[in-house]
């Protein structure tokens, strides 16, 4: 067994973990918001992309662009006449609608695609393989961990160094005082959930590409992703980046002893953490 | 015409009555200082004054416009910046950002710039960098100030803008009201600091339980008269 192999395909699974993840830290970074139907978005998209793929016969890349706005208005639209009605000092209303819109993806999904197995086409890029320093790397985890670095930085660049970003944090510290300031924070939370569909759709992508996926393995998606915004602190994004890592290093490594302790192995990792830095690893300094 | 009226304005906070019935104006280039014990109403005056408090429409009109019954950050599209009670600065912004932020949205291209906001108060360009929420109280309040003046409002609402300051403090901070005034901002002050107010403002209000129980000019109010008002007992 090749250990150092093994780490890197954990780091770059995590990658892929991160994308799940950041979309979820976004909503709830902004507006204290635990999406549950996330991973049900996610297979949404694939699906989406999916759709594109065979009317229009484009590659998943072309066709992820052209659901990323389609996906940025699914998210604006569902924020602003759904989930900003439920918003409030009790976190219970948002936890149920988002669970009941989890469920009508589903079964919507179901419906709409059956519940056969599939999976975007890779074409070349999926076997594709550079050596680097003795060890082969797949082109496509490599793609996905650049992706959920590049989203990060982006995030990150549009949080700490634009207007939109300071209307973010401020709305997120205090809504009505935002409001003072001529912010609505409803549109705030309106275009924060468009951006985190936006996310969701790159994830989509990857995961579409990188393992078969049906109308029902949103909630799992979910689970990693919570874990990983858990690890890395509430409203870190790059504590994000480190939670998926970590919850793929712990996969990979526990795969790599025995193939039935992978998806334990993340959650015990998970769990570890919560034990010794219950806030996570990158905590906000105030809260 | 005033510039900014309230007409038998009531308030509610479920079912407890905060504001019965009350008459105010201003006029443009005014200031104007609403005096009053804890519980008077003043705070929640301005809060509706703002949209942070939804009223009947025509209760409040700015302009000859009815804007009672619109939210706070369509109030201030149109004018009307608010001092918030106890500063509320975003904490994880900078002293920077906190003001940029209070330019969101701003309106047309008045005197107050970043820059103007900085000459007025120096202290707060050293610390443009530190998180808004670092700095003391005072100089939080400053940053409260010149965040509402990014907006270059038409009519400035100061809610408490001396409560738990030392009175150096507070004398430093009010020594920035004809400036405020000179950027063509009305101005209506709440104060429990009376001989502050007194001296800045051009009418007074003195509120008890809910209403109006007395205005005027500085001159005309005597002591005995604003005691009365004040306390509700003859001095």
């Amino acid at each position: 067994m090749n250990w150092i192999d093994t780490i890197v395909q954990g780091i770059l699974l995590g990658g892929l973990y991160a994308l799940f993840a950041a979309g979820l830290s976004l909503v709830f970074g902004i507006m204290r918001l635990v999406n549950l139907a996330h991973g049900d978005l996610i297979v949404l998209a694939a699906y989406l992309i999916l759709l594109i793929v065979s009317l229009l016969g484009l590659s998943p890349f072309v066709a992820a662009l052209i659901a990323l706005p389609l996906m940025f208005g699914l998210g604006y639209v569902l924020q602003k006449v759904v989930l900003n009605r439920v918003l409030g000092e009790d976190i219970l209303p948002p936890l149920l609608v988002t669970f009941g819109i989890s469920v009508v993806i589903q079964n919507a999904l179901l419906q709409g695609a059956s519940a056969d197995t599939r999976r975007l086409p890779t074409g070349d890029v999926g076997v594709a393989s550079i050596s680097l320093g003795g060890i082969n790397v797949g082109i496509l985890p490599l793609l996905t961990f650049g992706s959920a670095v590049a989203v990060i930085l982006i995030l990150n660049h549009v949080f700490y160094r634009t207007a939109l970003g300071r209307s973010f944090r401020a709305t997120s510290d205090d809504p009505t005082t935002a409001s003072l300031m001529g912010i609505r924070p409803n549109a705030v939370f309106a275009q924060a959930t468009g951006i985190a569909m936006m996310i969701v759709t790159i994830a989509a992508l990857y995961l579409g590409m990188r393992a078969n996926f049906d109308p029902a393995v949103g909630p799992a998606r979910l689970i990693y992703a919570f874990e990983a915004v858990i690890i890395g602190g509430l409203g870190s994004l790059w504590g994000t980046l480190a939670g998926g890592v970590i919850i793929g290093l712990a996969q990979t490594i526990g795969a790599a002893i025995n193939p039935e302790w992978q998806i334990l192995s993340g959650h015990i990792a998970f769990l570890l953490v919560l034990l010794f830095k219950p806030r996570g690893l990158f905590p906000r300094a105030f809260d | 015409m005033a510039m900014l009226s309230t007409h038998g304005l009531t308030a509610h906070y479920g079912q407890f009555q905060a504001l019965f019935g009350v008459d105010i104006t201003l006029d443009a280039g005014e200031c104007v200082a609403i005096i009053g014990a804890n519980g008077a109403g003043k705070t929640t005056l301005l809060r509706s004054l703002s949209g942070v408090l939804r009223n009947e429409p025509q209760s409040i009109r700015y302009r000859g416009e009815p804007i009672g019954a619109l939210p706070a950050d369509a109030v201030m599209k149109r004018g009307v910046a608010m001092v918030p009670e106890g500063r509320k600065l975003f904490p994880s912004l900078t002293v920077e950002e906190n003001l940029l932020i209070g330019a969101h949205a701003r309106r047309g291209s008045g005197s107050w710039t970043l820059d103007a906001i900085y000459n007025l108060f120096p202290i707060l360009k050293e610390r443009r960098d530190n998180a808004g929420t670092a700095l003391s109280g005072g100089q939080q309040q400053m940053v409260a100030i010149g965040r509402a003046l990014m907006s270059n409002p038409d009519v400035l609402l100061c809610d408490e803008i001396s409560l738990g300051l030392a009175p150096v403090v507070i004398r430093d901070i009010y020594k920035a009201m004809p400036r405020i005034r000179e950027g063509g901002a009305a101005v209506i002050i709440v104060e429990q600091d009376i001989g502050q107010a007194l001296e800045v403002a051009d009418r007074v209000y003195c509120m008890m339980e809910g209403r109006v129980t007395l205005s005027g000019t500085p001159t005309d109010l005597t002591r005995e008269a604003i005691h009365a008002a004040y306390f509700g007992a003859a001095a």
